[in-house]
């Protein structure tokens, strides 16, 4: 069997999980997920149930974290304004597709 | 217009529920016999109004739309939150097609809107009853007071206790002009429709509603409500902001229940000390 016949075809799929704190641990409070095999079309407003309680058991279900955001101190003279959401985490899964 | 009755001004444990949620919605409050009619009307279309027109003169191609917003309940809440002779800065049918298979981005409306003594309102009319499958507006308690620019927030696909809205024909919903909102997915066979207007007010909006009930306790239980989807400490932070503005629109800048503004401007300035207990002072003699 030859290399190439071997090799799988994988595709990303993301999870975006947006926690209470900067904790993996922390409870989760928003949500996005990206399927790049296309097999289905998450979208906004589609569901109220988080799909893991906190970003810990996301890793325990077999997604890879890839990035958190960062921890930035406020600009001065806007310590108290409210803007994006502060805690949230990038996973991925790789899933291979029939080619 | 006419001064709404006093009946039918917002309360002030109401008008804290709008601060905190940035929303105030009214069940039904349009009668079937408009509803019926609503459909025919939106689908003609509502003629355009410049920017800027007084709301009595705004709608005087569209009898609809004046009953609409002559409605007692609508006007009494219109002008509890924007005041008397708001102008109206726009308005649009929005429809989402019957299986139309895209739902809108997280977004606020216009450009980001910082004004934290001033706000506009958004009135939305659902005259048919909208169910979960025909994409009622998703929209986010207590968004109103984030500084995001449109759809910057598009990358937000859910938010933990985000309002998927179903409703009742007839419900009217009010809207703070900063809160995170988009048209769902209408996967049902029904096209869903929604009228909206935007008001700008014309006055300071300061004590604009029914406030016998301004010392209820119930309204600091309103402004200090957290919602699922807050982070621990940025929660912190909207009751701080919706408190600075419970204090603009009262009036009142001592109003303070939980501390939360007070203790972080106390900056006292009356030295008690005298300079002959500095011990540093005392250290410079000695040498």
């Amino acid at each position: 069997m030859t290399t190439a016949a071997v090799q799988q075809t994988v595709r990303q799929q993301v999870l975006v999980l947006y926690l209470a704190s900067s904790a993996l641990d922390s409870r989760t409070v928003g949500w996005s997920t990206y399927d790049g095999t296309g097999e289905t079309s998450p979208t906004t407003g589609d569901s109220d149930v988080p799909p893991y309680a906190n970003g810990l058991e996301a890793l325990k279900d077999g997604w890879r974290l890839f990035q958190a955001a960062q921890l930035l101190p406020p600009q001065p003279g806007h310590e108290y304004d409210v803007s994006f959401l502060k805690h949230e985490f990038f996973f991925e899964k790789l899933v291979p597709v029939t080619a | 217009m006419t001064q709404p009755h006093r009946k039918n001004l917002l309360t002030s444990v109401q008008m804290a529920q709008f601060v905190a949620t940035g929303s105030f919605r009214m069940d039904a409050v349009v009668p079937d016999e408009m509803n019926q009619q609503a459909i025919d009307v939106l689908k003609s279309g509502i003629p355009g109004v410049p920017y800027g027109t007084p709301l009595s003169e705004a709608f005087q191609d569209s009898e609809f739309v004046q009953r609409l917003v002559q409605l007692p309940e609508i006007a009494g809440a219109i002008h509890s939150l924007v005041g008397p002779e708001p102008t109206v800065d726009h308005h649009a049918v929005h429809i989402r097609k019957a299986h139309e298979g895209e739902a809108q981005n997280l977004h606020g409306d216009a450009i980001i809107d910082v004004r934290e003594d001033a706000f506009d309102v958004q009135l939305m009319y659902y005259p048919q009853e909208v169910t979960l499958e025909m994409g009622g507006t998703l929209s986010v308690p207590g968004s109103h007071l984030r500084r995001t620019n449109e759809s910057d927030t598009g990358r937000y696909q859910n938010l933990l206790g985000q309002t998927r809205l179903t409703c009742p024909a007839g419900t009217v919903v009010l809207l703070h002009h900063g809160i995170w909102h988009g048209g769902r997915k209408n996967d049902s066979a029904v096209d869903r429709y929604m009228f909206k207007i935007r008001f700008n007010p014309t006055v300071r909006q300061v004590r604009l509603w029914n406030t016998d009930d301004l010392y209820d306790e119930q309204v600091a239980r309103e402004l200090g409500q957290y919602f699922p989807w807050y982070e621990n400490a940025t929660g912190r932070l909207e009751i701080y902001n919706r408190v600075k503005l419970w204090q603009a629109i009262t009036g009142d800048d001592t109003y303070d229940p939980d501390y939360w503004v007070t203790r972080v401007s106390n900056r006292p300035r009356r030295v008690v000390a005298q300079r002959s207990l500095n011990p540093h002072a005392a250290k410079k003699e000695m040498a």
